[in-house]
């Protein structure tokens, strides 16, 4: 029992580490002092030649990271109410991040479909896996392996926008492609 | 004796015949018919019940607090104040002072004596109908537990509420529901457990992943519910004794959830979302085989059977819209039952089979409402920003749901209505609480 409970710390204190470091993609990594393998792969060509000082300040300036992706590329489209329809501005923010993941070949996607809380929770969770599939299809049309890309839905379970009004909820109505280094799949 | 059987096989049929409300035979024996028209609530008299050991006057006490708020709690009883009594039973024993009863209009009398050894508790209890003068029933006795006193105070206003309606009582059951807290874009989830008036709350998780829409086996002995502990959306199943838990063996795919439990228990009705695409799915837990159950590139979800075992009624937006259908238990082409304005949702059969639960969202608004099995005479319930996901009492009479106040503070409640759209309340939950699923009345 002490053993058992032991090891579930220890396992919960690493995952806290690693979500609460800021550059847990590795991609970036300044410091690299960590021993979890921080820039495992991904980016690796340009840690080796990026100075310490650079590493530090994060990454988003670095375009082959996951902070320049979610910030510069976009990591979210947006929907219109009910629907899983992609809009041409989603398809253009999509056509950037397909050309992101062809270039960082080493990362591996999660696409995260989600909805506003105009609905019954249940239908929500089906709507947003149509919506993170509608991402993920158009990922792997513009020449993404498939086998890089997983769905899931959070369905209105996890609102970005908490205000109940039409400005919050088309803000919630998203698919979120997250990314994530290969070497942690 | 005949005419309450008579009365108990047609209730059904009246309540599906006439807008179901609460309703008291005037000038005849004791007795609420549930399914007719408005009338005041019975009032009846609970005098404290006797100790009749040493050091069990405040457990007497407080079952007694428990029989009277069951029964209140229906909005089909009002409990005359003592302070109005003109004389309290000398003992469990002796005879009833009808005419101080008749007096102070009490139209029921509740008397009860509590015996206390060691961790032993004995309740006993009998019902007077005060305008015949006679008595309704025969006293009855539980034996239990001490620190099952509240279940004793349950197992007595349950035998009162059905000796009065002909109905099967509801308050010797637990639900199990999703508890909440944080705020709305950070929310914390667990699945916790209380009896159906909120007392006894614990919880059966810890907070750390997503959990959705438990659902109670139909002997209350599991719960099965979507779990993101994994990473992804997963069907668990949890022994309620011993809080063990374990990912069931689905279909294939991103995405199962939306778990119900087949009536013998034995099998999961479930949807597996593929390439965007939701169905529903059967797996039988012991063999472990699968069999799908539609086949379609819409929304299937939210499948919940008959009592009879015979059919599903789920939600599918193969019409464009969000509507409720039927289909055989094994599968086959399904019939629409949802016509009216609006989209229909989280469908679920009621445990008499006359009935059909929903969420209807419709201009804005959120509501939870009843429709017969072929769909006709659908009626509202209840109307706010936000209700859904109803769970039946196990008599059938009474809904719990989920209400969610808007906006950035805002946050769910379970709420309970009774099938007339009275009496319509919040379930005290100690914080945010939503998902109800209601078990059955307990052995």
């Amino acid at each position: 029992m002490n053993k058992y409970l032991t090891a579930s710390i220890l396992i919960g204190a690493l995952a806290l580490s690693a979500c609460t470091r800021p550059d847990r993609f590795g991609a970036g990594a300044g410091a690299g002092a960590d021993g979890l393998g921080a820039g495992a792969g991904a980016g690796a060509g340009f840690d080796q030649s990026a100075g310490i000082g650079q590493g530090g300040l994060g990454g988003a300036g670095n375009p082959n990271s996951p902070e320049y992706f979610a910030q510069s590329i976009g990591d979210r489209v947006l929907f219109s109410v009910d629907q899983s329809t992609l809009t041409s501005e989603a398809m253009a923010t999509l056509d950037g991040q397909a050309q992101w993941l062809m270039t960082n070949s080493d990362y591996l996607a999660v696409i995260e479909g989600h909805a506003d809380e105009q609905g019954t929770r249940e239908y929500n969770v089906a709507l947003g896996a149509r919506r993170a599939n509608a991402a993920r299809e158009y990922l792997i049309s513009r020449g993404v392996p498939s086998s890089r890309l997983r769905t899931i839905s959070y369905g209105k379970e996890r609102p970005v926008a908490t205000c109940s009004d039409p400005s919050c909820y088309a803000q919630n109505r998203r698919a979120v492609t997250v990314i994530a280094a290969g070497a942690l799949s | 004796m005949l005419t309450r059987t008579i009365a108990l096989l047609l209730a059904p049929l009246v309540a599906a015949a006439a807008l179901p409300a609460p309703a008291l035979a005037q000038g005849g024996p004791l007795r609420i018919t549930i399914s007719e028209g408005v009338i005041e609530p019975l009032p009846f008299a609970v005098p404290g019940f006797q100790a009749e050991t040493a050091g069990a006057e405040q457990l007497a006490a407080d079952i007694t607090r428990v029989v009277a708020q069951d029964l209140s709690g229906t909005g089909l009883f009002r409990e005359i104040p003592s302070s109005s009594f003109i004389s309290t039973p000398g003992s469990f024993a002796s005879p009833v002072a009808y005419p101080d009863w008749r007096a102070i209009n009490a139209q029921a009398l509740i008397t009860g004596a509590v015996a206390v050894n060691g961790d032993q508790l004995t309740v006993k209890f009998r019902l007077y109908d005060v305008f015949t003068g006679a008595e309704l029933g025969e006293g009855l006795q539980f034996a239990g537990t001490r620190g099952g006193w509240r279940r004793m105070g349950h197992k007595v206003a349950d035998a009162v509420y059905s000796r009065i309606t002909g109905e099967s009582g509801y308050f010797d059951s637990r639900v199990v529901f999703v508890s909440e807290s944080g705020a709305k874009d950070n929310r914390a989830r667990r699945l916790g457990i209380m009896d159906y008036d909120g007392e006894n709350r614990q919880f059966l998780t810890d907070s750390n992943s997503l959990v959705l829409a438990p659902r109670f086996s139909p002997n209350g002995d599991r719960v099965l519910y979507t779990s993101y502990e994994s990473g992804f959306p997963r069907i668990n199943l949890l022994d309620v004794a011993s809080v063990g838990r374990r990912q069931i063996s689905t279909v294939e795919g991103e995405m199962a959830f939306s778990p119900r439990f087949s009536k013998d228990g034995g099998a999961v009705i479930y949807s597996v979302s593929t390439g965007g695409n939701t169905d529903i799915y059967r797996t039988d837990l012991n063999s472990g085989a699968h069999s799908r159950l539609t086949s379609a590139p819409s929304i299937e979800t939210s499948p919940s059977l008959s009592p009879d075992g015979s059919r599903i009624v789920f939600e599918s937006d193969r019409s464009g819209t969000q509507q409720i259908y039927v289909m055989s238990a094994s599968g086959g082409e399904p019939q629409r039952i949802s016509f009216g304005e609006g989209r229909y949702g989280s469908p679920v059969w009621s445990p008499r089979g006359d009935l059909i639960a929903f969420t209807k969202q419709n201009a804005g608004r959120f509501h939870i409402g009843v429709m017969r099995t072929d769909g006709s005479e659908e009626r509202l319930l209840t109307s706010s920003f936000l209700d859904e996901s109803p769970t039946w009492a196990p008599n059938g009479r009474v809904l719990m749901f989920t209400r969610e106040t808007q906006g950035a503070s805002g946050g769910p409640q379970v709420h309970s209505v009774d099938i007339s759209g009275r009496n319509l309340k919040p379930v005290p939950t100690g914080g945010f609480s939503s998902d109800p699923s209601w078990g059955p009345l307990q052995q």
